[in-house]
């Protein structure tokens, strides 16, 4: 696959979504200034658009970055307690504080988002038997370790209907206003592709990246930050969204290899139509109303993932 | 020139490598050898960096090896460990390219280009650089990271058991080709071996470990005797020659 394809069809896809909706908007209301559609143009539809791509770019770069530093195909942000983590840091900020505000939430979720995907490359580092299958197997359960403990905290304090919201990623709560965060994403994004050969050097391994005079914690640690940074942003926004991370970097390693620097820009883009394609199937099923975004990615993903796990065993040892 | 002095590693109260005072001659290639568990591959770790000494120290033109910036030692000494376990999805020459990475940090300029194509012409991988290393066989996967290292142009080049896992043919392939980079290129090259006979026949040097103790270490046909053999394997090996080389007929010895 070649990147400009995907490029064609991430603008065509743009397009798509920015002409669908409850309410039917043409390109030609839009030029009425004044007009309703315009103004919904405007509050709702292109943040949506925003959301979409820097969430779906993130997401999957973030994924690639896991895959990279953990040296395992399957680990993702859904499968390593990333966002599990990052949803727990919202639920002890709440507990926290009685009013609590927006940053101190980013802050807590960052914390947790950070120190939940740092304490899993631990136990990854000490567990002997480093099977592709074994590793994202523990990811799952610690993650729903972490949401266990989130969701009891959560109940006690009557704070569930608060929680199920962040779990459920959807795009149809995006108005201008409420998006923004995700823009902090975009730097982590330039960051992780300045960074690409390091995390293609220490994805080789510690030994191998010393030999080449690599500070190998040092980009791991770098490495990690990202990922909690984009993790949090997405999921404080648009709420969780599964499998992203997790295929849309196999699918590129597949064409394309395993080298970063390369991959990384075709990671994003093909992040940003599956989750384009996606969000707009969830709004043309059952039109005028909405399937929220997580459910139409997890059937399509799941499907893909399995059919990964079941043809690529042999490609991802 | 690289000296190692009173070296020591344990891994918890076991001690794996025990003062071993050892000095790797310039331009030569050395032999680690040894039974299992002799330290081979830890002493090789610490002189290469990846791990850390417990007591003694590990020189480089007379400075201790922890000193030296990691940019500065990456372009000095190289180190493969066995490979074979990496399952990245690079192509040869991709990989190849990484071993320029201590001076070009991931940008190359023509120089570095030229350093690669060289190392692969080196290699005979012309015909293979474009493919994904994990549609290579074992031999010639080998070549691809020894084509890194030779890219990474270093004076010395650290090999931990590079013929695990490979037929006789490709052995032999890879031995002639670490002498070529001796001879021909004037690089220093240590190497651990399991097979006596490979370090017989193609190094200068022979460094003998048994039980984390430096035994012997001396020009190979000191050591490459059966008297000295026994003290190391606590086997009767005798010895046959031919050619001029000495081959160490252990399959029927009666111990």
């Amino acid at each position: 696959m070649r990147l400009w394809m995907l490029g064609i069809a991430a603008i065509v896809l743009s397009f798509i979504s920015l002409f669908i909706g409850a309410i039917d908007i043409t390109p030609k209301d839009l030029l009425n200034w004044e007009s309703d559609e315009t103004h919904i143009f405007l509050i709702s539809r292109i943040p949506r658009l925003l959301a979409i791509i820097l969430a779906g770019a993130g997401m999957s770069i973030a994924g690639l970055i896991m895959q990279s530093l953990s040296r395992n195909k399957f680990v993702s942000p859904t499968t390593a307690g990333t966002l599990d983590a990052a949803k727990l840091g919202i639920l002890i900020s709440m507990l926290f504080f009685t009013n609590v505000t927006y940053t101190q939430q980013v802050i807590f979720s960052f914390a947790f988002a950070l120190a939940g995907t740092f304490l899993f490359m631990q136990i990854l580092d000490r567990i002997k038997f480093k099977d592709v299958i074994f590793v994202p197997l523990i990811g799952i359960m610690y993650g729903n370790i972490l949401s266990s403990i989130t969701t009891f905290f959560g109940y006690e304090a009557d704070l569930l209907q608060n929680i199920s919201s962040w779990l459920m990623g959807s795009f149809t709560l995006i108005i201008a206003g409420r998006y923004e965060l995700l823009y902090v994403s975009i730097p982590a994004i330039i960051l992780a592709y300045l960074y690409a050969n390091k995390f293609t050097v220490a994805g080789m391994g510690e030994d191998f990246a010393r030999n080449l005079g690599l500070s190998y914690k040092l980009v791991l640690n770098i490495g990690l930050v990202l990922v909690a940074v984009i993790s949090t942003t997405v999921v404080l926004t648009v709420g969780v969204i599964p499998f992203l991370g997790l295929i849309v970097p196999n699918i590129v390693s597949l064409y394309l290899g395993d080298n970063l620097r390369k991959t990384i820009p075709h990671t994003a883009v093909l992040g940003i139509v599956f989750l384009l394609i996606c969000d707009i199937l969830g709004r043309i099923i059952i039109h005028p109303y909405e399937i929220p975004v997580n459910v139409t990615v997890a059937v399509i993903g799941s499907a893909i993932f399995l059919t990964m796990l079941l043809r690529g065993r042999a490609y991802a040892k | 020139m690289i000296e190692i002095k009173g070296l020591t590693k344990q891994f918890g109260k076991k001690p794996v490598v025990e003062d071993v005072t050892v000095t790797i001659e310039p331009g030569t290639i050395t032999s680690f050898i040894g039974p299992n568990g002799a330290g081979k591959s830890t002493l090789l770790s610490m002189v290469s960096r990846l791990l850390e000494a417990d007591t003694g120290e590990v020189l480089l033109d007379q400075n201790n090896v922890k000193k030296w910036k990691s940019s500065d030692f990456a372009k000095r000494v190289s180190i493969l460990k066995q490979a074979n376990y990496l399952n990245v999805r690079l192509t040869v020459r991709e990989l190849v390219s990484f071993g320029r990475y201590p001076y070009s940090r991931g940008r190359l300029a023509a120089e570095d280009e030229k350093f690669v194509d060289q190392a692969i012409e080196y290699m005979n991988l012309a015909d293979m650089e474009d493919k994904y290393l994990d549609e290579l066989s074992g031999g010639q996967k080998q070549r691809a990271f020894i084509a890194m290292v030779i890219a990474q142009d270093t004076d010395y080049i650290l090999l931990d058991e590079p013929l695990n896992n490979l037929d006789m043919k490709h052995s032999v392939q890879i031995m002639k080709i670490l002498r070529k980079l001796v001879d021909e290129l004037g690089k220093t090259v240590v190497i651990v071996l399991h097979d006596i006979n490979f370090a017989s026949v193609y190094s200068d040097r022979i460094v003998a470990l048994k039980n984390g103790r430096l035994m012997r270490n001396g020009p190979t046909h000191e050591i490459i005797n059966s008297e000295v053999l026994r003290e190391i394997y606590d086997m009767d090996i005798p010895i046959q020659e031919q050619n001029g080389c000495r081959i160490c007929v252990y399959f029927n010895s009666h111990t």
